[in-house]
């Protein structure tokens, strides 16, 4: 066939009815030329016309090949099938609907979660070479993943051979002031290769020079499009204007696109010289705030290839600056992973469970296409004996499947794209990335291949059924005598929707379990009616210690004097959940730690004396801070628990003298606290820092003032709802200090859900899914056991008629479902203990095999099937015999 | 009937052209009637079959047809080769007559 004779062929689908009345017409007249001849040598015309019919081998047949010839018999028994398989979903609307409402919400679900994966962690990072990229951590003994210091920065750029570039980044977050009220911007100081090593080009303007990522460099600025079309208009003018962050006027350079995406999604909105900053804390090699390195690895260099290399440029550096380095190394994590790589695990197991619903589903839909089949039984044997061949009517039942499962994905694509984006609204931080999450070509062609494979799925065996059917049988009793076979395929199929719905249950029971356990995890503090924000400081406060430390009197009394307010304490050092500060400390009279791997670390807190009220922690033994500790006063310090097990074990710690390395104190310990779980309620109890210590705020050295004045927490305890009180603290500040900015405002209670935000999104997921199983797994039952009580009426009308008991008849029904359940059940549980160790990863308090989970959702799941079973079942018992047996 | 042999696939096509080739513009029953003639009536053509391959060449774009009159004044469909037509024909007969002769050095290996 060449190509010409394909087109002509593929368009004579379509139009053939002018050329078949021309074909009509030719062999009309083909006959009649015939007839002439055969006249002219002396046939009666009648004759003449049977001889010519019979030369041409019948009319039809000749129609019949010249039509093969004229279109393409494939694609027109295709369109002849799909017409066909429209009508028969026409006349079934009940069928049709639930058929396709089981697979658009399979599909969808599907949909929705592969278009989430796909988002997250399948497409690339929006930067060019995105795969080279590495995020490079400072591996110490307090932190396999920690800062990095500047100057081993500095030291890792200059002595690498495996990257093209390096760049480091801190965040910090700036007032906004100027025009209009004083907001806070998210903001980056970053190195002068920071945009160059992602390879992002701004808009507008130029990138920082190496220059200006000096002390002493000129103050300048780069904005995201963002801000520059919200504040600035978008105008081009903008490169000659300035921008006051913080006090500081900057000359903005350059704008950045406002597509630029970094670890917290599209919020950065300025970004400074990182080099400029001359505070000596930040150049102390031992003292890393909250540094991180970004480096582009060189064309054709492995990552394996650059650990080696920066490998050895950390054994350089120990050797150098021994104090600092010893026993420091580095860690290097692809990009990508370091920004979505928790998330991964949780995301596959939701995805597994999703492709189990949709396996469910397929299940449901194949149940309801034998059913259907079993009653078009007669239909396939008398098209099957008026010659179509077995072949052809597998393809029409095929068709038909296909037909639903692409509609049944039509309209779960639409389900995914509206449930995807309200999923993500109500649960936004629960995955990184979820700005990026769209429905592409990618999830379009899962959708499609998932569709059509769902239709063969589902499709395949009510097809195979019809393979070879009994002919004389089915034409002389319509479905009844193929039914034996038919329900074994259904039994099948039943169990294993309740096997696959145990599954589901189990995995959600687990998560249900686990977030259960983390509520019940003490935190330490009370969470309930308190509150916690930010609060940078007037910018120009300058460095003088003792005016900032007034300046923090005035907070903690401002909002101390609201009504409402409880207790308020302001917190120099990490919130808990939210971040950390280390810092060495050792007994007095043992002698200073050499280098950092040799120290005893502890997490640092510098507070007030309403801070234990303030947070609700327990005070063990001895005192808390008071008012009476104040700059002027002896040093003191309040460890936790923790601190006192651990350095303290069998002695008393207070009274003790200790020394708090970096800051240089050597305060008497006058109290123990209980312990606060910093690092959430899960990681706690593994992080490599526990131990906690509280140094009167207003005890931290002169030169570090300037430091606390930078960013200070703060937390209230209120006396009702934690919420309403934002307001007023926020007023009482601003009219305090017009200059101040409150940002970051969460109630504790939010504080902690924050750190269980992808536990609780897996939670609500798998719940649904799960529940979604159920529904449907006892739909499947209670229409097979419906099927089992019409294929027996006669049976049971006769048993009931020869004096049987309503009640064994119900027995008899039900005994039939709860055999079909537990089989599921039984099956069920050995594939949940198989698959949940997948889980471990994701759950927390609670074995994946726990006996209380798998009981409870088993109990559950035979409950709820056997109601489902218990209606056909009823329907049994009020058989009334003499119609039953009439019917035979 | 049926004294006659069938025709064989793909060699139908052929004798159609060929028939083309001698007489110019045919209709199906002349393109029919001249093929049993020219076999001397050795072939038996299921007229049936002629109509799907007249198809298929005209597909091909080998042949053309258009409306005319018959000798005995009927309307018919007359068929007639085109330029790519005759260019077949000389390809599908040296193609033929080749191997023809091979399977006739097989049919009597003394010969050659």
């Amino acid at each position: 066939m060449n190509l010409r004779s394909f087109l002509l062929r593929v368009a004579g689908v379509f139009r053939s009815e002018r050329r078949d009345r021309e074909f009509q017409a030719e062999l009309e007249s083909h006959i009649q030329l015939h007839i002439d001849d055969f006249v002219r040598s002396g046939m009666s015309p009648a004759e003449a016309r049977r001889q010519a019919l019979i030369k041409l081998g019948g009319i039809e047949q000749a129609r019949e090949g010249w039509r093969r010839q004229h279109g393409l018999p494939a694609i027109e028994s295709l369109a002849q099938d799909l017409r066909y398989a429209i009508r028969a979903m026409r006349k079934n609307p009940g069928f049709t609907c639930i058929a396709l409402l089981t697979l658009t919400l399979g599909i969808g679900a599907n949909t929705a979660l592969f278009s989430v994966v796909n988002g997250v962690l399948l497409n690339p990072l929006p930067y060019p070479h995105s795969e080279q990229l590495a995020i490079l951590y400072q591996k110490s003994p307090i932190a396999d993943q920690g800062a990095v210091s500047y100057l081993n920065f500095l030291d890792w750029q200059r002595q690498n051979e495996t990257f093209s570039s390096m760049a480091a980044f801190r965040w910090q977050s700036f007032n906004l002031t100027g025009e209009g009220e004083p907001t806070r911007v998210s903001g980056h100081e970053v190195s002068a290769d920071f945009f160059p090593a992602l390879d992002v080009k701004p808009v507008l303007g130029r990138l920082f020079t190496a220059d200006e990522d000096r002390v002493g460099g000129a103050p300048v600025a780069l904005i995201g499009g963002g801000l520059w079309k919200t504040r600035y208009g978008s105008s081009p003018t903008v490169l000659s204007r300035g921008i006051t962050l913080s006090g500081v006027r900057y000359t903005i350079i350059g704008v950045i696109p406002e597509s630029f995406l970094f670890y917290n999604g599209y919020g950065t909105q300025v970004w400074t010289p990182l080099g400029q900053w001359n505070d000596p804390t930040f150049r102390d090699r031992r003292v890393s705030m909250g540094l991180n390195v970004i480096g582009r690895l060189k064309t054709g260099v492995t990552l394996e290839r650059a650990r080696q290399d920066m490998q050895r440029v950390a054994h350089t550096l120990a050797e150098a600056y021994p104090d600092a380095d010893k026993g420091a190394g580095l860690t290097l994590i692809p990009f990508k992973q370091d920004m979505v790589g928790d998330i991964a695990p949780f995301l596959f197991v939701l995805l597994a469970a999703v492709g189990f619903v949709l396996m469910i589903a397929c299940a449901n839909v194949a149940n309801l296409m034998l059913a259907r089949a079993n009653v078009r039984a007669r239909e396939f044997a008398l098209r099957s004996a008026l010659g179509a061949s077995h072949g052809r009517l597998v393809r029409q039942l095929l068709s038909e499947s296909i037909l639903l499962g692409v509609a049944g994905g039509a309209l779960g694509l639409a389900l995914a794209a509206g449930g995807t984006r309200s999923i993500l609204a109500i649960l936004p931080d629960a995955v990184p990335r979820s700005q990026e999450i769209s429905i592409d070509l990618r999830v379009l062609i899962f959708t499609v291949a998932l569709s059509l494979l769902a239709g063969i799925g589902f499709g395949l065996v009510p097809a195979l059924r019809v393979w070879r059917p009994n002919l004389t049988d089915a034409l002389k009793e319509g479905g009844r005598s193929v039914a034996g076979s038919r329900g074994r395929a259904q039994n099948a199929f039943v169990v294993i929707e309740i096997a696959t719905a145990l599954v589901l249950l189990v995995g959600a029971g687990l998560m249900i379990r686990t977030l259960a356990a983390l509520w019940s995890v003490d935190p330490g503090f009370v969470a309930h009616n308190a509150l916690s924000f930010e609060i940078a400081m007037q910018p120009d406060l300058g460095s003088d210690p003792t005016h900032i430390r007034a300046e923090l009197r005035k907070i903690h009394d401002a909002v101390r004097n609201q009504p409402g307010v409880v207790s308020a304490s302001v917190l120099a050092g990490a919130l808990p959940m939210h971040g950390d500060s280390e810092v060495p400390v050792w007994k007095e009279g043992e002698p200073k730690p050499a280098t950092a791997a040799e120290s005893k670390w502890t997490l640092f807190y510098g507070a007030e004396p309403d801070y234990l009220t303030a947070m609700g922690i327990h005070l063990l033994s001895g005192r808390f801070i008071s008012e009476a500790d104040s700059e002027h006063s002896p040093e003191v310090v309040v460890v936790d628990d923790y601190f006192a097990h651990k350095y303290f074990a069998g002695e008393n710690p207070i009274g003790k003298r200790i020394n708090v390395g970096m800051l240089d104190l050597k305060p008497e310990i006058i109290g123990v606290v209980g312990h606060v779980k910093q690092w959430g309620l899960d990681n706690d109890s593994t992080a490599k820092v526990q131990a906690q210590i509280y140094v009167p705020c207003t005890q931290i050295p002169d030169r570090f003032m300037p430091l606390v004045g930078n960013g200070i927490s703060m937390v209230v305890r209120t006396a009702k709802d934690p919420d309403a009180q934002i307001p007023s603290v926020r007023k009482a500040l601003a009219s305090n200090n017009a200059q101040q900015v409150v940002y970051g405002a969460e109630t504790l209670e939010e504080v902690i859900a924050g750190s269980l935000a992808a536990r609780q999104f897996s939670m609500v997921l798998l719940g649904t899914f799960a529940a979604l199983a159920v529904v449907l797994s006892s739909i499947g039952i209670y229409g097979v056991i419906s099927y089992l009580v019409g294929q027996r009426i006669q049976e049971i009308g006769t048993r009931i008629a020869l004096g049987a008991q309503r009640g064994d008849v119900v027995r008899l029904i039900l005994g039939r479902g709860f055999a079909l359940t537990m089989t599921g059940v039984g099956s069920g549980s050995v594939l949940a203990l198989i698959l949940s160790r997948q889980m471990k990863k994701i759950i927390y308090g609670v074995s994946p095999s726990d006996p209380a989970t798998f009981a409870a959702v088993g109990l559950l799941l035979i409950t709820i099937a056997l109601l489902a079973c218990f209606v056909p079942a009823r329907r049994a018992m009020r058989v009334d015999p003499m119609i039953a047996l009439r019917c035979e | 009937m049926g004294e006659g042999k069938d025709v064989r696939q793909g060699t139908l096509a052929l004798m159609i052209l060929k028939t083309l080739e001698s007489m110019g513009s045919l209709h199906g029953y002349g393109i029919a009637r001249r093929i049993e003639q020219t076999s001397g009536d050795l072939l038996s053509v299921n007229y049936g079959t002629l109509y799907p391959a007249l198809l298929k060449l005209e597909q091909e774009g080998y042949i053309a047809s258009e409306w005319g009159i018959s000798e005995n004044n009927r309307r018919a469909r007359y068929y007639r080769l085109t330029r790519t037509g005759k260019k077949q024909v000389e390809r599908e007969t040296r193609e033929w007559n080749e191997t023809a002769a091979i399977v006739a050095r097989f049919l009597n290996p003394e010969e050659s």
